[in-house]
């Protein structure tokens, strides 16, 4: 299962691949669309995700609030008012890029692992409101059978929406991380004091790419109502955001297409394992120990590293 | 139970006294928490894990010792030992291999360490929510302000200023404290003066595990004992440090009393919100001062 779009060796294959992904409601399964689904919504979460703490080197440890805010404000806007559906997917966004602005004015004051506690604390916060609010958010039992428009309702018709929005948003990603924004964003990440005695305003930057990544998770918490027909306050629990970050950490977070690939591992994973056993975490504990010993880089990251070892002037300077 | 205006002075004083009673557990697990941090500068996430299998532990142990008191007091002690051998095993065996890599790494190698303990408990004591009852000379309660008061949480009460001192002494009157807190400033000069930094991280970090095994042996008997404690300690415990100012001890203290007594008040305002005080109590904080009310060591 390989993730669309990397790195393709031409434009012919890149097509051939495309056309594959948007025909393969005709022939797949019901079961493994909505898996290959869910695998793109986590992949896009695990990108976005990647967008600041590969690309940005920020310590963005609660990750999945924005995800979550997403999924919460796309599903009550669908339950509780009549306006129409594309409204509620632009307003998922919009309102995961604005608490991530909040949060990001309070903690971008402090730096690294500061940074990253401090988020949690504040993403704590937002979860145990969901968590409690029952008679708005439905508490711990979280919101279902939330109203879906009637095309996407369908498994194949889901997939092809979701489809169609993951490549949107990854293609703008990838433009954003190869844009100048990107590439100051980067050097932001090598050497925050450099870049500043340069002229680079750091927060700033640092502030539109919080601001960016939590309106893309939040395009994923859209797409998983719209996968799920359901939005629980998991989705904004700090272990998922953890659990997004192994999937980076997996796929190789100095590389675009690697947390996509880590999601898509993990998200398979899982879900074979479930069947034969109930210890996943133990499974996904012992997997990160390994990852941390003997694949620190990812599986994309080493990729390239044996690239630019055996070729330098390839793998120099590209995503 | 009904809104501010209702309640009685003797009944808000019985809430706070309840408040305080869970400072001491939250105080002791973010204390050990904090000195983790304040001097390996590892945001130990798998700390909740401990304080879970001490909790376990001390179960098993009573259940072992028949429940009388003096099995209580066995369990007390061998529990949080049990723990803190499970974390040496740990930290020389796994841990201390990675000291020299980015934090973010070995934040994520403790979480491994949280899903892996998670499990393994899930593994030997089933799925099923365990509790057992006080020992006998401190079950029941005592009349304080014309309430009924749990004679455990007087105990736990007397408890927490006990361990407060006991780490008080051993940060600033033993060696090894002393050791730690300036390994804690500079670790290289401390390696340099030829002392070996990794036994003293070693040693840190078991004391501090330690430390979660035992509130996890305190607070076994007055709830139940669940799959999902290390969940809920562990953000707690983070947020007390982070409020307290990051490897302060007194910090941690502070921080818990923050917590525990927004969270009692907020029982007697807005019971189905309670939760959310201590929360909010910790935000208005970071608001105002990001790195902490008392200064962090770090």
């Amino acid at each position: 299962m390989s993730p669309p779009g990397m790195r393709f060796k031409s434009a012919g294959f890149a097509f051939a691949a495309l056309a594959v992904l948007f025909l393969l409601p005709a022939v797949l399964p019901r079961y493994y669309l909505y898996l290959l689904s869910l695998v793109l919504v986590t992949g896009l979460l695990a990108t976005s995700l990647n967008l600041v703490l590969g690309f940005g080197g920020i310590y963005q440890f609660h990750h999945a609030v924005f995800y979550g805010a997403g999924a919460y404000v796309f599903a009550l806007m669908l339950m509780k008012t009549g306006l129409p559906a594309w409204l509620a997917y632009v307003s998922a966004p919009a309102a995961a890029a604005l608490l991530s602005l909040l949060m990001g004015l309070i903690c971008i004051r402090l730096s690294k692992l500061y940074f990253g506690m401090l988020q949690i604390s504040l993403g704590s916060l937002v979860w145990v409101v969901v968590y409690r609010w029952y008679g708005f958010t439905g508490g711990d039992d979280g919101l279902q059978g939330i109203p879906v428009p009637g095309a996407l309702s369908s498994t194949s018709g889901a997939y092809i929406f979701v489809l169609a929005v993951c490549l949107l948003c990854l293609a703008l990603m990838y433009r954003i991380v190869n844009s100048p924004f990107g590439r100051i964003f980067q050097s932001i990440r090598d050497n925050p004091e450099r870049s500043a005695a340069i002229g680079v305003d750091v927060r700033q930057h640092q502030l539109i790419g919080l601001v960016l990544a939590g309106a893309f998770a939040g395009v994923a918490g859209a797409l998983f109502v719209t996968v799920e027909g359901s939005a629980f306050p998991e989705m904004l629990f700090w272990t998922l955001s953890l659990e997004i970050l192994v999937m980076c950490l997996l796929g190789g977070w100095l590389t675009f297409w690697g947390p996509m690939l880590g999601a898509a591992i993990i998200v398979v994973l899982r879900t074979w394992v479930g069947i034969y056993t109930d210890y996943w975490t133990l499974i996904l504990g012992v997997i990160l120990m390994l990852l941390i010993y003997f694949l620190p880089d990812g599986v994309l990251g080493r990729a390239r590293k044996k690239k630019t070892i055996e070729n330098p002037v390839a793998g120099a300077g590209k995503v | 139970m009904g809104f501010a205006g209702h309640v009685t002075l003797a009944a808000f004083c019985q809430q706070v006294l309840v408040g305080l009673s869970r400072t001491t557990i939250l105080f002791i697990v973010a204390s050990g928490l904090s000195l983790v941090l304040g001097v390996l500068r590892i945001p130990n996430i798998a700390h909740g894990s401990l304080y879970m299998i001490g909790a376990f532990l001390t179960y098993s142990l009573v259940r072992l010792g028949g429940g009388g008191s003096a099995g209580f007091w066995m369990a007390l002690l061998a529990a949080p030992l049990g723990v803190a051998l499970l974390s040496f095993v740990v930290e020389r065996g796994l841990l201390c291999r990675l000291y020299e890599r980015e934090h973010l790494m070995l934040l994520l190698f403790t979480f491994a360490l949280m899903l892996v303990f998670g499990d393994l408990v899930k593994m030997i004591w089933g799925a099923d929510y365990r509790s057992f009852a006080e020992p006998p000379f401190l079950q029941g309660s005592v009349l304080i302000f014309g309430l009924p008061f749990p004679r455990y949480n007087l105990f736990l009460l007397a408890v927490g200023p006990l361990v407060a001192i006991g780490l008080y002494l051993l940060t600033n009157r033993t060696k090894i404290g002393k050791i730690a807190r300036a390994a804690a400033v500079d670790r290289e000069m401390v390696g340099a003066m030829g002392i070996n930094v990794s036994w003293v991280f070693a040693s840190v970090f078991v004391i501090g595990c330690f430390l979660a095994g035992l509130g996890g042996a305190l607070v076994a008997p007055t709830q139940n004992i669940t799959q999902g404690m290390d969940h809920a300690i562990i953000i707690e415990a983070f947020l007390i440090v982070i409020i307290g100012g990051l490897g302060n001890i007194w910090g941690a203290l502070l921080g818990a009393l923050i917590f525990g007594l927004t969270d009692a008040v907020g029982i007697l305002i807005w019971p189905q919100f309670a939760i959310v005080f201590p929360y909010m109590a910790v935000v208005v904080v970071l608001v105002f001062c990001p790195k902490g009310l008392l200064k962090s060591i770090w």
